[in-house]
């Protein structure tokens, strides 16, 4: 059942120049699925009229703690950073359906950029269903990093860097690690690297399943403004995703 | 507790609060947040006689206080509806209108005549006035012969409550609420979304497929209540006003100029529980200033 909440600010941690880590309070927080996203409520913003969606990045179910991994992308996000401790912050949530937990599989997550948010949810529950995943992340460079201790207790981590300065240079569709073989591929990032990893997976005939962030005004499915077009027709990233089956999608090439 | 009852030419509402189409799905999306039967009645998603998949991606940007929507219209057609989500709603213990929409008059007269069947939908709300599809939609409702032939033409197969919804985007509003009352409309609601456009500057591109779209939010509720006021002076039957409500105080402004029920729209993506907030905000209005019956306060501007 989906809720409407006020959270209480416990934490907001810068972790480099324009991302933040929300550490978020609350007795009433529900189940929430490794993929599924939160839709938040933006303050005292002239321009930010809607909610901002924004995936789910770890829960602690015995603290009732949520966290929100963002990057400031424009008014909204950069009015979120500025949230300080016990501030109150409306959310509704848990939305959109769920990345498949794979028991005992060799799974591959990519993450681009932020999009590695909610990949630590997912890995947390692949490592407790025997399925400890290697995550392949992509950034522009060394300063992008984030998080790395923390993403390896759950997952062996490999990089790429745009300007070689961490990792392999170039992007994740280069990486030497795909020459490895993966019975799942989960990814969540920029639009032009879900296509290619999903094109890597449709030629080697890899599972891969690919979280969608189109622009939405009301995220439960009323408005239908966030439509992507798939084999079955106009779907709500909302509801019908934001996780897809590449063979949902008409992306091959 | 003051009386919220209000009659739409018949039409009875427990309260003035409907929900505008295309803003609440068909209810159930908002299930986990209000309960339906709460509501004075609540308007589904825009129907068409056959499926639509509507406009491409992107469809949506957000603007300064409200939102441009490009969806088009997008249902399965009035036969899905029927057989999937009528059976789902049609306990509700409120009333549900559905809005119809066409791209001929034909469409009109077959989509209006399907759910005249349906038991429990005591009216539609004929939609002449979308501003994003090629055919129809809102070039019926931006002038007074074709308004009033589309109405004329649904009015002889539809025998329950015909409510029409009107488009700002017009020179002269009172003129087709006119025309459409001369038709045989039991009501009007007003507005409609006002045509606009939003560009980035940045990719040096329009933001939506469409490059217009349909504006809504707090940013239109002038425009709004100056024609729901316009119009409730002009036209006997009753005026349903809508475009920009996000609380309590905005319904109750467009009750003062004359509308005997208001729509809440596009505030129910930022605040799927408002409308229930509304409807305690308008009782408590009323108590606090001393009016027993929202009847009182209908059109005393």
């Amino acid at each position: 059942m989906k809720k409407i909440i006020d959270f209480t600010v416990k934490q907001n941690n810068r972790i480099n120049e324009d991302v933040f880590l929300l550490e978020l309070f609350s007795e009433e927080l529900p189940d929430i699925l490794a993929g599924q996203f939160v839709n938040v409520k933006v303050n005292d913003s002239e321009t930010t009229f809607l909610r901002r969606p924004i995936s789910v990045h770890d829960v602690d179910y015995k603290k009732h703690l949520l966290y929100l991994l963002v990057k400031i992308v424009g008014e909204g996000t950069e009015k979120l950073s500025k949230l300080k401790k016990d501030e109150l912050v409306n959310i509704i949530l848990p939305l959109g359906n769920s990345f498949t937990i794979h028991k005992n599989s060799n799974c591959l997550l990519v993450g681009g950029g932020i999009g590695i948010a909610p990949l630590y949810h997912l890995s947390k529950d692949l490592y407790a269903n025997g399925s400890k995943p290697d995550i392949l992340i992509g950034v522009r460079s060394k300063l992008d990093v984030v998080l790395e201790e923390k993403f390896s207790k759950y997952a062996n981590l490999y990089y790429t860097t745009e300007d070689g300065s961490y990792g392999e240079k170039g992007y994740p569709t280069n990486h030497s690690i795909l020459k490895n073989k993966y019975d799942h591929i989960q990814c969540c990032g920029p639009l032009p690297m879900m296509k290619a990893i999903a094109n890597y997976a449709y030629k080697n005939e890899i599972d891969c399943e690919v979280s969608l962030e189109n622009t939405m005004a009301c995220g439960i499915g009323a408005c239908l403004c966030c439509v992507n077009d798939t084999k079955e027709g106009n779907k709500c990233v909302c509801t019908d995703g934001p996780i897809f089956n590449i063979n949902t999608l008409k992306w091959q090439n | 507790m003051a009386k919220l009852i209000t009659n739409l030419n018949g039409l009875e509402l427990k309260n003035p609060v409907l929900t505008a189409s295309g803003t609440f799905g068909y209810g159930l999306e908002f299930e986990d947040f209000i309960d339906l039967n709460d509501l004075g009645g609540f308007i589904v998603k825009g129907t068409t006689l056959n499926h639509r998949e509507g406009n491409p991606y992107p469809r949506m940007a957000e603007t300064a206080s409200g939102m441009l929507n490009a969806v088009g219209l997008q249902n399965k057609g009035v036969k899905y509806f029927i057989d999937n989500i009528y059976p789902k709603i049609r306990d509700k213990q409120t009333n549900i209108l559905v809005n119809v929409s066409g791209s001929t008059i034909e469409d009109y007269i077959a989509t209006a005549e399907k759910v005249n069947e349906l038991d429990n939908i005591p009216g539609i709300e004929l939609n002449i006035s979308c501003p994003n599809v090629k055919e129809g939609g809102m070039t019926f409702g931006t002038n007074t012969k074709s308004a009033s032939e589309v109405v004329n033409a649904v009015r002889k197969v539809y025998h329950k409550h015909l409510m029409v919804k009107l488009t700002p985007n017009v020179t002269s509003v009172i003129d087709i609420a006119k025309a459409v009352e001369g038709a045989g409309a039991d009501s009007v609601s007003l507005i409609n979304t006002v045509l606009g456009m939003s560009v980035n500057a940045k990719t040096r591109k329009p933001d939506l497929s469409t490059i217009t779209g349909g504006l809504s939010g707090p940013c239109i509720k002038p425009i709004a209540l100056r024609m729901v006021w316009e119009v409730a002076h002009a036209v006997n039957i009753p005026t349903v006003g809508l475009g920009g409500i996000m609380n309590a105080m905005d319904a109750i402004e467009f009750l003062l100029v004359g509308a005997s029920a208001i729509q809440v729209g596009t505030a129910n993506f930022i605040r799927p529980n408002i409308t229930t907030s509304i409807i305690k905000g308008i009782d408590k209005y009323l108590d606090d200033n001393n009016f027993s019956d929202v009847k009182d306060i209908i059109g005393l501007i």
